[in-house]
């Protein structure tokens, strides 16, 4: 991977570092999430054990899922803002169903509410060339309003959290959290999709240059109308796990995970302006938005002082980040 | 000629880095005249008009305008000295009315509206917005807006391409009254017929130099074409190619056949076949109808009539993906609109093979690797950066932009300009390619401004002027000179004779303008 317009002459050690990193774009990652466990370590010797690491894998996978949503996305250069309401939905529904439905009913119809958004979502992008970002907000706020309605009318029925969601979100086998089963698969399929499908290549294709992939004869609509039903899914399945984890349905379950997901895959290295990037970068950039929470929670700072903090290092990571990775 | 010119341009020269867009351009305007601005395309009309606008500087030259050294620093320098320029490009503000944008120029609003009623439009809303006005009308509003300055010299470039036939009709007359009034006018135009009807003496440049400054008078036209084409008019003579014959032997019925094709002002009634194993080439000045033709043939934009068949189907494009299945690519002049940048060589190759609904699913890699490599070796294409194609040189990106349809197979290819601004080594590659491409039955439709890349390249030119087929000549005929006539509409074979100047009165021009 050689420039061919750089000249023969020595390169400085900082530039060919750069060169470097450029080209191995996960390497600087690694080194963050590692310096952070480092800090974490002097901080609080002793933390850093098996049940610390399974506990942050508990709560980095379901924010690693819905970055995965949003990497996907990123990559047409759109965004999807009503990844948190569908969780949010999945999630209450399976458990208000659970208590009088067959759970296979109860989960069909936690995922509808999922199939229905991203349908929405996806035609007012891909046909009516809705920007994506106001159109997931819309369809985010209309599905929390019908989540609203939804609980008024089942509020007699009570919510329990299924035995298997409970499993999932918080067991643990051989030291290892159930959440991986679920996780490995999504996150290989993830990875394969991009990399090694056609579905994969026109994703970064048409966020890279729309008009040179309809010479090619790619239709935007259906690119991008599967995405956002595969997005939507993703995240309804997200909810599940996640109500597995909390514990407490509510009707702003998974809200709080949205901009972290953004920001993960941003860190991660996807670019917002579509036709770069990549999974695996986003999971890493989920772990290290994992671990910074744990960080400055065991700072005891005051929550107003902790999200500052949060803020000012998101955004100094994502800068440096691109800094070190592009070229230009 | 005893009157001092008003504008005297000498010795004009522009480079940008090495290539020099003016070597030695020299323009003198008489008063009261005016003066037609010819050349080909990249001759440097539009480099001239720039800088004599002051929209950009030039590297040497004098630019005198009443005999005083003139310092055109901004186009706001130039129209204090009296220079107006009309763009081709409507240049009102689009969310602005009428009445906002004269104000934002300083235009006097009485006179604009006197202009706007002696250009043919009896009822214009000056508090209309300008996006809902059509763009023939903002083109003339462009007009009246500039002669309510009453400037000394108007520079019009191209001044009826898009009007319909009253409105040119029109414009031509009161542009004829500026030059009886005493003002001077430039006027830059492709149409024969207008500049005969219009104009008293013509400049013609030629590589960035002036060449010549003619009188227009019946049977210039000859002079003005020899001019524009200087010495190059003594050479070629090109054989008729072997390929020719194999390719249209080859298959009885035309590949492409396209009838009285239709897309509103822009294509008017063309007509013409594409056989297998055929070069066509498709020669035009800037903005004839070329770029539409294409888009239409590719599936881009939706012809408003005619009819186009592909193997002696007819077909109905709505979307390029539909040309594609029916064989028929497009590699578009404009790289940057054909390439992702930030991928990889092989991806952007392989694109078309994932496009189908039904190609979603996992790629078999080895094969692609197999087909991707056989295009990249087939074109040579330096694969040294092949991480991103951005990285690329200019003819590395050229060439993948055709090997993708070489590794898609496509039976026809539309070649517009595909070798804008790359190297000479590249460009030869380029030919070498399309020769064999025809040689192996596929057919090539292939838009050149390049006079010498049609006799490099093509087995037969298609000629077109102001969105019609005006000539069709196979390339033993298609010398320089013949396509310069043909490209300026002028009648094949009437060169000796009265020539269509001497049967034009000023009133009947227009008709040409529609």
């Amino acid at each position: 991977m050689t420039d061919i317009a750089t000249m023969p002459q020595p390169v400085s050690f900082g530039r060919r570092l750069k060169r470097f990193m450029a080209d191995r774009p996960l390497i600087p990652l690694i080194i963050l999430l590692i310096i952070l466990v480092v800090i974490l370590q002097i901080l609080r010797p002793g933390i850093v054990n098996e049940r610390w690491i399974a506990n942050t894998a508990k709560f980095a996978i379901p924010l690693a899922i819905l970055a995965g949503c949003q990497t996907m996305t990123m990559l047409t250069g759109g965004i999807d803002l009503s990844v948190g309401t569908v969780a949010t939905m999945s999630a209450f529904i399976m458990a208000t169903q659970i208590v009088n439905q067959d759970p296979a009913v109860a989960f069909l119809l936690a995922m509808l509410p999922a199939l229905l958004i991203g349908l929405v979502n996806g035609i007012g992008v891909g046909v009516f060339r809705v920007h994506p970002l106001i159109m997931t907000l819309g369809t985010s706020l209309i599905g929390t309003g019908f989540l609203q309605v939804y609980q008024r009318t089942v509020i007699a029925s009570g919510a329990k959290i299924p035995d298997f969601l409970n499993w999932l979100g918080t067991g643990l086998t051989y030291g290892f959290p159930n959440a991986l089963f679920l996780f490995m698969p999504v996150a290989v399929l993830i990875v394969f999709m991009l990399n090694r499908t056609g579905f994969g290549r026109l994703l970064y294709a048409v966020g890279d240059n729309e008009r040179a992939a309809r010479l090619s004869g790619v239709r935007y609509w259906q690119v991008i109308t599967a995405l956002y039903v595969l997005s939507s899914l993703l995240a309804g399945i997200t909810g599940l796990l996640y109500i597995g984890l909390i514990k407490a349905p509510s009707l702003s379950l998974a809200e709080p995970l949205v901009l972290p997901s953004v920001a993960a895959a941003v860190i991660g290295g996807t670019s917002i302006f579509g036709g770069r990037g990549g999974y695996t970068g986003t999971i890493i950039g989920a772990l290290i938005l994992t671990v910074l929470t744990t960080l400055l929670t065991i700072l005891q700072m005051p929550e107003g002082g902790r999200r500052i903090l949060f803020g000012f290092i998101v955004l100094f990571v994502t800068a440096a980040y691109l800094r070190i990775v592009e070229e230009r | 000629m005893t009157t001092n010119p008003l504008l005297d341009a000498t010795g004009v020269a522009k480079n940008y880095g090495a290539v020099a867009a003016l070597r030695n351009t020299s323009l003198s305007v008489l008063p009261g005249e005016v003066h037609a601005l010819m050349g080909a395309n990249g001759a440097g009309k539009s480099t001239l008009v720039k800088i004599l606008t002051g929209a950009i500087k030039a590297d040497a030259g004098r630019i005198l305008i009443r005999g005083q050294q003139l310092d055109v620093r901004s186009p706001a320098a130039a129209r204090r000295a009296g220079l107006l320029p009309v763009y081709q490009e409507p240049s009102l503000i689009p969310d602005l009315d009428v009445l906002s944008n004269l104000r934002l120029t300083g235009t006097p609003v009485e006179p604009f509206r006197r202009w706007v009623r002696e250009l043919g439009i009896p009822d214009l809303d000056i508090r209309e917005t300008a996006r809902h006005i059509p763009l023939a009308i903002l083109r003339v509003l462009d007009l009246a807006r500039a002669l309510a300055v009453e400037p000394d010299v108007l520079l019009l470039d191209e001044m009826t391409a898009a009007l319909p036939a009253n409105l040119a009709e029109k414009v031509l007359e009161v542009v004829r009254r500026q030059g009886d009034a005493g003002r001077s006018v430039i006027f830059i135009s492709h149409r024969f017929v207008e500049i005969s009807a219009l104009c008293d003496r013509a400049t013609v440049l030629r590589d960035g130099s002036t060449v010549g400054v003619v009188d227009i008078e019946p049977g210039v036209e000859e002079r003005i074409v020899e001019m524009m084409l200087g010495t190059r008019i003594e050479k070629t003579r090109v054989a008729a190619r072997a390929a020719n014959d194999v390719g249209i032997a080859g298959g009885g019925r035309p590949r492409l056949s396209v009838r009285n094709l239709q897309l509103g002002t822009k294509l008017n009634d063309v007509s013409f076949d594409l056989a297998n194993g055929e070069v066509a080439g498709v020669f035009a000045l800037e903005g004839q109808g070329q770029d539409e033709l294409f888009a239409a043939l590719a599936g881009s934009i939706r012809p408003s009539g005619g009819s186009i068949e592909v193997d002696g189907a007819p077909v109905k494009f709505s979307h390029p993906s539909d040309a594609i299945q029916a064989g028929i690519a497009y590699v578009p002049g404009d790289r940057t609109e054909a390439l992702a940048m930030q991928r990889s060589v092989r991806e952007n190759i392989a694109l078309p093979f994932s496009a189908a609904l039904r190609k979603w699913g996992p790629i078999r890699m080895r094969r692609e690797q197999v087909v991707v490599s056989g295009a990249i070796g087939r074109l040579q294409i330096d694969t040294r950066a092949q991480g991103e194609v951005q990285r690329l040189s200019g003819g590395n990106q050229q060439k993948v932009t055709i090997a993708r349809w070489i590794a898609a197979n496509a039976r026809t290819i539309l070649c517009f300009d595909p070798t804008r601004g790359i190297d000479v080594g590249t460009k030869q590659e380029i030919y070498k390619l399309l020769r064999e491409l025809a040689g192996q039955g596929k057919s090539i439709l292939f838009y050149t401004s390049e006079m010498e890349e049609v006799q490099r390249v093509c087995d037969r030119v298609i000629v077109i002027f102001g969105g019609r087929v005006v000539d069709t000549f196979p390339v033993e005929e298609a010398d320089e000179a013949a396509l310069m006539r043909a490209a300026y509409g002028l009648p094949r074979g009437a060169k000796a004779d009265v020539g269509i100047l001497a049967e034009v009165k000023p009133g009947s021009s227009a008709e040409a303008a529609s």
